[in-house]
């Protein structure tokens, strides 16, 4: 197929689309999904798409919450902390341990990540109030889990609602014992998406963490020329291990992780640090420009899946160290480079020219297409759940060819398109997984890297590939038709 | 480093000796306890491990930890998704939705349908009218079900947005376009701070059953309706047809969602199977109503007895006696004899329970799970001699406690067997360290909890995450008696060689035949 007639089966695809929805929605609809092309300098956003306004409503729309953002992404894997899921019961059930935030600790003992802490709202706490309940909360917690470094306070929809005042409550209570309590108003119904929930979280590490001076336990860090943050690495299936292992191996001392496997006092030492590796832009970039702003660190943006933007990404950052740091990076890339020729000679021949459709959060939808054509693969579509415009205009430098953009793509699209473009591969969420694989179609989760990975850095590289691999080619697509149904096919 | 011929994820990277330098290195700047005074860390996990640390445990009032229930909406969608060509339609925000699509797909394997109208703060403000009518128009317009069921969040609970008002609103301003006068849209209000999931899954039945039998001419037949409850199990419900089937009889299951959560592979429709509408509608005029699940549909069961004045009964077909119940009472409404088919299944079901008894008598477990599921699969354990130790429900409603009492007091182990209504999964971490069992049955919330006290864990329950298929199969009738029989037996045998295996030690005890 040439790039025309993908351009314009693309463009077909979301004409089709529309014409399925009443005029309203259609219209609203329309300024969400475009085609992306990568040498045209008029699109002020790949594919000119309109982005972080508010679904359209009676469709099956994939985007979480403020919540979500905050508790799920942000706080949640902070493990020396306990995050309170406050308000009614399911919020924090449902969310409870499915984002493969791995940490070492003693869970119940000294980290809690994977744990379900809910104030399990009664009707008599929306019509007096939960506050009083909060406050036995924090005593109840501090006695039975007394290696805690902190509490957050993870608002749901009807604390906002119902006039509690988690502020004070939280004030109160951490004056009186000391200890580090966080409220953070990040109520479900705040915002569009959960991208709203990372921005009131990130406003609340800068609020309580930082101009809190948190008590934090052991001997103070003494700063180094050579310190960074990992910032908006989540650690999913171990993302930030396979991340670190490169920056001290090029000489560079990472002194926190946000927010995989991070503990409270990482967090607050890095306002010393020397640069802010920022990964996933989008949920953590009000931090790095904080602490841009208000301690001088400078922030950079990098990629560390699939060889070439790592490579790139590591020359980036090693750029802004001396020589001794840039020499001792290009012995790292030399050093991966004939595993990663491997990994490429091994699997490219038998994913070559495959296509890929993305749907996606975060960073993802822009940022592992280069993973995909590292090993010969093209993606033709990808979108993101929760995206703003500097999302969408980032995605401009990484789409390789005519991409179809669907902002905040429901599932009636996102079949829609997959039906029409055919790919060989969809890479989403659990909740369609389910949708494509019944068609036939090789699927990988993207958020949760499917119960394996990481998938971060040249390790991390290796695991994608392999992972890519087992999906398209595994003998268990080829049985969906029934012999009897193949007679008129040979 | 890979080796590209042995490519390895996470489980066996991180254990390669220079990922150990790098979570051994990290320690440094970390300020957990674990890395600034490990001997903190042990000393603090064995004291969560006495009777003192009980005791403050059970005395929790405000904060829950570890629990083993959900909220009511997700039981609401459950409920829809049991109907033919319905979508189950949540007015609220779309985060809640998100959150039951993924829950019930990872339990499930399998696709949720389900669309919210997506509320955001204005609506929390003026309420959630418009999003109302715009969503059920372009529900309607693009995935074109038979029918939209409507449930709420929280958030508009607690603003108090009248469903009633809006549907009827939205109708009215669409003006039959795309949601004509008579399209079927059930309604029921699902706060998440009243009940669990089971109190969701009773007000939407009893939403759809009332709603769609309204001006519905009542000519009684011998139908025999059946609600299934918040059945997690496709295969008991399958069961439950088959025996029903068996007797001949006619019935509506009100609620089957069997064959929409186990789609064939080959293509993709939205939606599979379900109660007929036309059914639904009807379901006023059958003899009789049987109800699976006691504590899931209170409420509907209480519409059906005093409204409708139906015949009705509530049945748990686990286990033999229970399955025993429900056949005598199919019997009893068909005026048949108990087929062949079932006197055999049920001679083989207790025979196999001969077979093993030897392996679940004395066995202590505990248990935790919704509070029919809890009666029935005690009294399985019961009938085979086992003695559930710890029988804990976190959503027990009403009544429950009382009922399961009585039942464990027919063993003559009654004294040390406890129940726990309205506890947690952390309070059993304490129950299990105190006053230890053999086995645990339950969730995958459960294997925390095999992890800290090494009690194993048998996967049945809701939800199960991390084990696959097993929701496929059935725990209810003398076959899913079998099934339970089945699992339990050779979980119980497995330890049997766990404990047994060592090598010049205890193998003596690793019996090829048992």
């Amino acid at each position: 197929m040439g790039p025309e007639s993908l351009e314009a089966k693309q463009k077909e695809a979301i004409e089709e689309v529309l014409k399925a929805y009443p005029a309203k929605a259609a219209k609203n609809r329309a300024k969400h999904l475009g085609v992306g092309a990568p040498e045209d300098e008029s699109q002020k956003t790949c594919g000119n798409v309109r982005s972080n306004k508010k679904t359209v409503p009676g469709v099956m729309s994939q985007r979480g919450c403020a919540y979500a953002g905050s508790k799920g992404v942000v706080w949640g894997p902070v493990k020396d902390m306990v995050h309170i899921s406050h308000g009614p019961i399911g919020c924090g059930q449902y969310s409870r341990a499915g984002r493969r935030n791995y940490y070492i600790g003693t869970t119940g003992v000294d980290t809690f990540v994977t744990m379900n802490f809910s104030s399990d709202f009664q009707e008599k706490d929306i019509v007096f109030g939960g506050d009083k309940k909060l406050d036995v909360c924090f005593h109840e917690i501090d006695e039975l889990f007394p290696l805690n470094n902190g509490i957050t306070v993870q608002s749901e929809c009807p604390i906002g609602l119902i006039g509690d005042d988690i502020n004070a409550t939280s004030k109160m209570y951490a004056k009186k014992t000391g200890h580090t309590i966080v409220p953070v108003n990040c109520e479900g119904f705040r915002g569009v998406s959960q991208s709203l929930g990372h921005h009131i979280a990130n406003d609340t590490i800068r609020d309580y963490v930082f101009d809190g001076n948190v008590d934090t336990l052991g001997e103070k860090v003494e700063p180094g020329e050579y310190d960074v943050a990992i910032i908006g690495d989540y650690n999913i299936g171990g993302d930030a291990w396979s991340s670190r292992i490169l920056l001290e191996e090029m000489g560079l001392r990472v002194v926190a992780q946000w927010s995989g496997d991070a503990t409270l006092k990482e967090m607050a030492q890095t306002t010393k640090v020397k640069l802010n590796l920022l990964h996933c832009y989008r949920s953590m970039n009000y931090i790095s420009r904080h602490m841009e702003k208000e301690y001088g660190i400078p922030w950079v943006e990098y990629n560390f899946f699939g060889p070439t933007q790592t490579i790139k990404s590591l020359r980036k950052i090693a750029a802004f160290f001396d020589e001794k740091v840039q020499a001792k990076c290009e012995e790292v890339i030399a050093k991966y480079q004939p595993m990663i020729d491997a990994v490429v000679a091994k699997y490219r021949p038998r994913l070559e020219g495959k296509q890929v459709m993305l749907f996606v959060g975060g960073l993802r939808p822009r940022h592992v297409i280069g993973a995909y054509e590292d090993l010969g693969m093209e993606v033709i579509g990808t979108g993101y759940e929760f995206a703003h415009d500097d999302d969408y205009k980032r995605t401009k430098d990484e789409i390789m060819r005519s991409t179809v953009i669907y902002d905040d793509v429901n599932e009636y699209e996102l079949e829609a398109f997959v039906k029409k473009l055919q790919p060989d591969l969809v890479a989403s969420g659990i909740k369609e997984k389910y949708v494509f694989q019944k068609m036939g179609l090789p699927y990988r989760q993207m958020h949760s890297w499917d119960y394996s990975g990481p998938y971060h850095g040249y390790d991390g590289f290796a695991i994608f590939a392999q992972d890519m691999d087992l999906a398209i080619n595994s003998p268990v697509w080829g049985h969906s038709t029934a012999p009897w149904d193949k007679e008129g096919e040979a | 480093m890979q080796e590209v011929e042995n490519i390895v994820n996470g489980k066996d990277l991180f254990k390669k000796p220079e990922y150990q330098n790098v979570l051994k290195e990290k320690k440094q700047f970390e300020g957990a306890m674990g890395a600034v005074d490990p001997a903190k860390v042990e000393e603090i996990a064995e004291w969560t491990k006495t009777w003192e640390y009980r005791e403050k445990n059970l005395a929790r009032e405000a904060i829950t930890v570890n629990p083993a229930k959900a909220c009511q909406p997700l039981g609401a969608v459950m409920v829809a998704l049991g109907f033919e060509n319905t979508m189950p339609y949540v007015h609220g925000s779309h985060g809640c939705v998100a959150y039951f699509r993924s829950y019930f797909t990872r339990h499930f394997k399998e696709p949720t349908p389900c669309v919210s109208d997506s509320m955001t703060e204005d609506a929390a403000v003026f309420g959630g009218l418009v999003n109302m009518k715009d969503g059920l128009k372009n529900c309607a317009a693009l995935y074109k079900p038979d029918m939209i069921a409507v449930s709420t969040t929280c958030m508009a609970e607690v603003i108090g947005d009248d469903l009633y008002a809006f549907i009827d609103g939205a109708k009215q301003e669409d003006g039959g376009e795309f949601l004509p006068e008579d399209y079927p849209i059930p309604y029921a209000h699902t706060p998440s701070f009243v009940g669990s999931h089971i109190t969701g899954y009773d007000n939407m039945m009893h939403g759809m059953m009332s709603q769609l039998t309204e001006g519905v001419e009542v000519e009684p037949n011998e139908k025999i309706n059946i609600i299934p409850g918040f059945e997690t199990y496709i295969g008991s419900i399958r069961s439950v047809k088959s025996i029903v089937e068996s007797f001949g009889a006619e019935y509506i299951m009100l609620g089957d969602h069997s064959d929409q959560w186990d789609l064939p592979a080959g293509e993709y429709k939205m939606f599979a199977g379900g109660t007929k509408i036309e059914d639904a509608k009807n379901c006023r005029s059958s003899k009789a109503t049987l109800s699976l699940q006691k504590y899931s549909t209170t409420k509907t069961m209480k519409m059906v007895t005093k409204r409708w004045k139906q015949e009705s009964a509530n049945l748990n077909p686990i286990g033999l006696k229970g399955t025993d119940e429900f056949i005598m009472k199919l019997s009893e409404l068909t005026g048949k004899e108990v087929p062949a088919s079932l006197r055999t299944e049920r001679g083989r079901l207790v025979d196999a329970m001969q077979d093993s008894y030897p392996y679940m008598h004395g066995k202590k477990f505990a248990i935790w799970g919704d509070p029919d599921f809890l009666i029935g699969v005690v009294s399985f354990l019961l009938e085979m001699g086992a003695e559930p130790t710890h029988v804990l429900c976190h959503n027990a409603p009403r009544g429950w406690e009382d009922e399961m009492r009585a039942l464990l007091d027919t063993s003559p182990a009654k004294d040390d067997l406890h129940v726990w209504a309205g506890k947690d999964l952390w309070h059993m971490r304490s129950l299990l360290f105190t006053e230890p069992v053999d086995f645990m049955i339950g969730n995958s919330y459960g294997k925390e909890l095999m992890r800290d006290t090494d009690v194993p864990l048998i996967y049945i329950g809701f939800p199960i995450f991390d084990r696959h298929h097993l929701h496929r199969y059935s725990i209810a009738g003398y076959d899913g008696a079998l099934n339970l029989l089945t699992w339990i037996t050779n979980k119980v045998l497995d330890q049997l060689d766990e404990d047994t295996k060592g090598i010049a030690t205890t193998d003596y005890f690793f019996d090829l035949i048992r």
